[in-house]
């Protein structure tokens, strides 16, 4: 038996990609296989280790837990789509990088996705927050306390990005 | 791990899905997903079909009725949980989603595909059966709504026929002067819980639900007894079961130590509010 296979049509970061893929295609393998958007991460493919996350309109999701028919006509943004209008580091990336909140970087995809949102949602989050925030991506070589400290360092500098800015 | 084959719809309305069920005894809802496409990618579930409700409009309700909470097959738990009328009207619903999972599962799976997964380490379908809520689902012969006491079954089975979709779950509100609390013990926020209790005062009724601790959510009446009792009367109720998460031994244990704290913050829940 031959798989049906169905016309998909994605908008990652922006750009609209059309695809032809089986229902069963995880949306983390039509990133990274069909659309070689390799910056997504699989590491336990089903929905614990947060390495895959993604944002669905905005909101972070397992990418890993959903088929990409079902993500046609929402915009899904990953890792590539963080950076700033200019190419540099958008600030979570930057954080990272100051505070050494990535080791292998293996988990990292993951985190920058689900903070982007997290500060979007609450941009000045307090110690416990910036904890909570991160509670369900994990990293098994960095440690926890430089991320968490990256989560306060890319407030601010998204704050101080703001000032700049008006 | 990747899914087998399946055939996949993806329907417009409500009439539509209960179609394509029809036609497939072999197959299943997608809503969230986040409980069912984890059994797919490890085969422990191929179902021939899969019908997605994502695209169906309104089923992303969430709703004041009768003095309770009618939530849509499609509100998600973030939604739910963020919901300042859920809150006001039944405390308990937030308290226990905030157990639900981790914020960004919560941001995809639903509350209702929790309660029609009916597994008996998650929070909601004790909460719906300690509420005494109900499930409304559609199917072949129209609509029937189905009493939370009927609806968990066994380990992961719920009475939802095959050919049926669950449309929404109704909530009853907490009545004046009443209290709640939902307490658990995993060994990560966020894990499933070894054991978890949600506790129902009103008036002299003394109620308290528990998650985990056999394969369908268990209610206990406690109306009566002396709070240095609690966990013994709990447990005689009980037939906590052994796995690779915990012995019975513990979950016991967890049983008596959570009974006696949910029971005292539902009573200081129930103070608070007079």
């Amino acid at each position: 038996m031959s798989e049906e296979l169905h016309d998909v049509r994605l908008t990652v970061n922006g750009t609209t990609h059309d695809v032809r893929v089986p229902a069963r295609r995880l949306l983390s393998d039509a990133l990274r296989h069909d659309l070689g958007l390799t910056g997504t991460h699989v590491g336990c493919e089903h929905g614990v280790c947060g390495a895959c996350t993604i944002l669905v309109d905005g909101a972070p999701m397992r990418s890993c837990l959903m088929f990409a028919v079902s993500a046609a006509g929402h915009e899904i943004t990953t890792v590539e789509g963080l950076t700033n209008p200019d190419g540099s580091l958008g600030p979570v990336q930057q954080a990272f990088a100051e505070c050494h909140g990535l080791q292998c970087g293996f988990c990292t995809p993951g985190f920058l996705t689900t903070i982007t949102a997290g500060l979007r949602d609450n941009p000045c989050p307090t110690h416990e927050e910036a904890r909570d925030m991160i509670a369900g991506n994990l990293c098994r070589c960095t440690g926890y306390q430089n991320i968490v400290k990256a989560v306060e360092r890319a407030a601010e500098i998204a704050a101080s990005g703001e000032e700049t800015a008006s | 791990m990747k899914p087998a084959p399946f055939e996949y719809r993806r329907p417009g309305t409500l009439a539509e899905a209960v179609e394509a069920l029809a036609g497939e005894p072999n197959a299943k809802v997608l809503a969230g997903g986040q409980s069912l496409v984890p059994l797919l990618s490890m085969r422990l579930a191929a179902p021939a079909l899969l019908v997605d409700i994502n695209e169906i409009p309104g089923l992303d309700t969430i709703e004041i009725e009768d003095g309770g909470v009618r939530v849509g097959a499609l509100a998600r738990h973030a939604a739910v949980l963020a919901s300042d009328d859920v809150r006001r009207v039944q405390p308990l619903v937030p308290m226990a989603l905030s157990h639900v999972a981790h914020a960004t599962i919560r941001n995809r799976g639903t509350t209702v595909g929790s309660l029609v997964h009916a597994d008996a380490a998650a929070e909601m379908p004790v909460v719906l059966t300690l509420l005494g809520g109900s499930l409304e689902v559609e199917g072949p012969a129209g609509r029937r709504t189905i009493p939370a006491a009927e609806l968990f079954v066994g380990p992961l089975e719920s009475s939802v026929g095959h050919d049926e979709v669950a449309v929404s779950a109704y909530f009853p509100g907490l009545a004046p002067g009443a209290g709640v609390a939902f307490e658990e013990i995993a060994r990560r926020h966020g894990d499933y819980a070894l054991v978890g209790a949600a506790a129902l005062v009103e008036g002299e009724s003394v109620r308290v639900g528990y998650l985990s601790v056999s394969d369908v959510p268990s209610v206990v009446d406690l109306t009566g007894v002396a709070d240095a009792d609690l966990g013994e009367a709990a447990l005689a109720q009980l037939e906590p079961m052994d796995d690779i998460h915990a012995t019975a031994a513990y979950r016991a244990q967890l049983v008596r130590v959570l009974t006696g704290r949910v029971v005292r913050s539902a009573r200081d829940f129930a103070e608070g509010a007079r």
